[in-house]
C-alpha cells in the first residue's frame, strides 16, 4: 500500500527571513524504505522535513506527494497520508496517554463528529505497537523520557499514515531507548511497509537502521544512497568538517564511523 | 517490540471503556453545572428585598401581570439574571479559548490587556466625554478589539508565540491601567462613582438594553468558537503537531482571536470587566472534567455559575452590597498568586 506513494522534492529552496537554509534541492524518498537525513547542526535537516510535511512554504521549487504539490493540497488530506512527529511536541498538562494518542485521529474526524469504532481500533493498535497499553490511563506528565517518546510515536501511528516523518525522535533519550525507538520504527516499516523518513544526529545509528541516507552539507545535498555508499570519510569530512575512519560494524555489517579528534591523530591512519 | 497485525480485541475494549468513562464524567459535570445555573437563575429571580414564590415568578415569565412581581422580577431581576448568565458564559468561553490557544493559563483576556483596554476606553467615555449606556459600550467594544489587535501585532514575529504575547499583553495592560488611573484622577465626583462602578464590574442597574447585545453576540460568536474546539485541542500539542494533524494553524488562531475578543468586548461593555471570571473558569473546568477533551463548554458554564453566585453573594451575603466584581476579585487574586508561585516551583511553561 505504501509503495503506491511517492514523495519527491524538486529544486526546493527554503529559508527564514533573509537567509536561505536549503538551496535548490532535488530528492526522491524511496517508498516503503527507511530514509535518514543526516548533517551538521543548522544544515537544514529539520527545515527540509518541515517543508516536506507542508509546515513551511517553499521560497521556490516544490514538494510532490503522489505527484501533487503538497502545499496546494487540503491540509487534512495530506495529514491522512503523511504524518510528522515534530522535535518538541507539547503535552497539555494532565492529559492522559490514551487521550493524547487519540488526538492523532484528528485528520480522520469531521467537525464535532462522533468517535468511531475505527478510531478506537487505531488508538488500540498504536498503543500495542509502541507497548504503551499499560500506560493508557496515566497522565503523560508522569512518564519517563523514553515512555513519553513512545507515546508521541503512538500518537503519530494513530494517524495511520503510509508515510511517517520524524524529526530527531531519539534526542534526549539514553542509548537503550534510542535503539528501542529505532527498532520500533523498523518493525513498523517491515510489518506495514510504512515509508519512514527521520532526521538523526547519530551517524552510526543512521547507517545501521536506514536503507537510504541523505547527507546534507550547508543546505545542499552532498550525497544520497545506501549507507555503504554514502558513509565515507570524504562525506564525513564534507558534512561535519571532521576526520574519521569507517570500518564495518561486526554486528550489522553496516559501515561504522569512528571520529578522529585532534589528540589522537598521530596513531590513527587518517584517510581523509 | 513487535507489531501485532491483528490488535487484540481486549485493548480496543480498554480504549473504548476509558473513552466512555471520560465522556460520562464530562456529561455528568456539564449536567450538574447546567442544573446549578438554572437553580441560581431561579434563586436570583425569587430572592431579594421581597421574596416571590416560584408560582409568581413563573407567571411573570409567562407574561401575566402580577402586582409588584411584574416590575421587580420582570424589569429588575430578570435582565440582571440574564446578563449574569450571558456575561458569565461569554467570559468563561473567551478565557478558555485564549488559554487553550496559547497553551498558558495566564493568557486570559483579563490578564493580557483586552479588559484593560475596554476599561480605559470606558473610563474615558464616562469621565471625559460624559457618555453613558450605549456610548460607553461602543467605546469599550472598539477599544477591546483594538488592544487585542495591537497586542497580536506587537507579538507577531513570523508566528505568534504564547509567552511573547502574554508578556506584551501584561505590559500593555499596565500602560492602559495607568491611563485609567490618570483619567480617574481628574474626574469629577459624580463621574468618578459611575466610572468606578463600571470598572469593578457590576450587574446593578442591568437592563434589557444592556443584556440583549450580549445574548445576541453569544448566539453569533459562541457557535463559531465551539466549531473551532477540535482545532484548538490539536493546537494544544504545539503549532507543528497541529499542522501535521491537518489544522490550518493561522486561520484557526485568527478566527479564535476575533471571535473571543468580539464576544468578551460585548460582555465587558455590558457588565464591566468582572474580575478574573475569564481567567478562573477554564482551570476550574479542567479540575472538574479532567484535561481530556475540549474545555469550551464546561468553562462557559463555570463562568456563568461564577457570575451568578458571586453576584448573589455580593448582594446578600454581607451587610452591604458589593458589586459582583469585588467578589470574583477576592476569589481570583489568590489563584493568580498560586499559579505564579507554582510556575516558579515547577519551572515549566505553566
Amino acid at each position: 500500500m505504501t509503495t503506491d506513494h511517492s514523495l519527491l522534492v524538486e529544486e526546493l529552496t527554503l529559508g527564514y527571513k533573509d537567509r536561505d537554509v536549503i538551496e535548490s534541492l532535488d530528492l526522491a524518498i524511496p517508498p516503503g524504505r527507511i530514509t535518514a537525513i543526516v548533517g551538521a547542526n543548522a544544515c537544514g535537516k529539520s527545515t527540509l522535513l518541515r517543508s516536506m510535511s507542508r509546515l513551511l512554504t517553499p521560497r521556490s521549487g516544490r514538494v510532490l506527494l503522489d505527484g501533487q504539490e503538497v502545499h496546494r493540497l487540503q491540509p487534512k488530506a495530506v495529514a491522512r497520508t503523511l504524518g510528522l512527529l515534530p522535535q518538541s511536541p507539547v503535552a497539555p498538562e494532565g492529559i492522559t496517554v490514551s487521550d493524547l494518542v487519540g488526538r492523532g485521529r484528528h485528520p480522520h474526524q469531521r467537525m464535532l463528529s462522533r468517535w468511531s469504532r475505527q478510531d478506537d481500533e487505531a488508538v488500540a493498535e498504536a498503543l500495542e505497537t509502541t507497548r504503551t497499553v499499560d500506560l493508557a490511563d496515566r497522565p503523560v506528565d508522569e512518564l519517563s523520557g523514553g515512555q513519553r517518546q513512545r507515546v508521541w510515536i503512538a500518537m503519530a501511528l494513530a494517524q495511520r499514515t503510509d508515510l511517517l516523518l520524524l524529526d530527531e525522535p531519539t534526542t534526549f533519550l539514553d542509548v537503550s531507548h534510542q535503539v528501542e525507538v529505532l527498532d520500533l520504527l523498523t518493525d513498523l516499516n517491515t510489518a506495514r511497509g510504512t515509508t519512514i523518513v527521520l532526521v538523526l544526529h547519530d551517524l552510526n545509528l543512521a547507517a545501521r537502521y536506514a536503507d537510504h541516507l541523505i547527507a546534507l552539507a550547508s543546505g545542499r545535498l552532498h550525497a544520497a544512497g545506501p549507507p555503504e555508499r554514502v558513509l565515507t570519510p570524504e562525506t564525513v569530512h564534507a558534512v561535519f568538517g571532521m576526520h574519521s575512519r569507517i570500518i564495518t560494524d561486526p554486528t550489522s555489517g553496516k559501515p561504522l564511523m569512528l571520529p578522529i579528534g585532534r589528540h589522537h591523530r598521530a596513531d590513527a591512519q587518517a584517510d581523509a | 517490540m513487535s507489531i501485532s497485525t491483528v490488535e487484540t480485541v481486549e485493548t480496543v475494549e480498554t480504549v473504548a471503556r476509558g473513552r466512555v468513562r471520560r465522556a460520562r464524567r464530562r456529561r455528568v459535570v456539564i449536567g450538574v453545572l447546567a442544573a446549578l445555573i438554572v437553580l441560581g437563575f431561579a434563586t436570583t429571580l425569587m430572592v431579594g428585598q421581597t421574596f416571590y414564590p416560584p408560582g409568581d415568578v413563573v407567571r411573570v415569565l409567562l407574561g401575566q401581570d402580577v402586582p409588584g412581581a411584574s416590575f421587580t422580577v420582570g424589569r429588575l431581576r430578570l435582565p440582571r439574571a440574564v446578563l449574569a448568565v450571558a456575561a458569565g458564559l461569554a467570559f468563561g468561553l473567551c478565557g478558555v479559548t485564549f488559554q487553550t490557544m496559547l497553551r498558558n493559563p495566564l493568557a486570559s483576556p483579563d490578564i493580557i490587556g483586552i479588559s484593560a483596554g475596554a476599561s480605559a476606553a470606558a473610563t474615558f467615555a464616562i469621565v471625559v466625554l460624559s457618555l453613558d449606556g450605549a456610548g460607553v459600550s461602543a467605546f469599550a467594544i472598539v477599544a477591546g478589539l483594538a488592544v487585542a489587535l495591537a497586542v497580536y501585532a506587537l507579538s507577531f514575529k513570523g508566528g505568534v508565540s504564547g509567552t511573547r504575547l502574554i508578556l506584551i499583553g501584561i505590559g500593555v495592560a499596565a500602560m492602559l491601567e495607568s491611563l485609567t488611573s490618570y483619567i480617574l484622577d481628574r474626574a469629577a465626583m459624580w463621574d468618578l462613582q459611575e466610572a468606578m462602578r463600571w470598572l469593578t464590574g457590576s450587574l446593578n442597574g442591568a437592563t434589557w438594553n444592556g443584556a440583549l447585545p450580549v445574548v445576541v453576540a453569544l448566539l453569533l460568536l459562541g457557535p463559531l468558537l465551539l466549531g473551532l474546539s477540535d482545532n484548538l485541542s490539536a493546537l494544544q500539542l504545539g503549532d507543528d503537531t497541529a499542522s501535521a494533524l491537518g489544522v490550518r494553524v493561522d486561520r484557526t488562531r485568527l478566527l479564535a482571536v476575533v471571535g473571543a475578543v468580539g464576544l468578551i468586548s460585548f460582555a465587558t461593555a455590558a457588565a464591566g470587566p468582572i474580575a478574573f471570571v475569564a481567567f478562573l473558569s477554564g482551570p476550574i473546568a479542567a479540575r472538574l472534567v479532567g484535561s481530556d477533551g475540549s474545555l469550551l463548554v464546561p468553562s462557559a458554564l463555570v463562568g456563568a455559575l461564577l457570575v451568578l453566585v458571586a453576584d448573589f453573594c455580593g448582594q446578600f451575603a454581607f451587610g452591604t452590597r458589593f458589586p459582583v466584581g469585588v467578589v470574583t476579585g477576592v476569589l481570583g487574586a489568590p489563584y493568580l498568586v498560586y499559579l505564579i508561585v507554582r510556575t516558579n516551583r515547577v519551572g515549566g511553561s505553566l
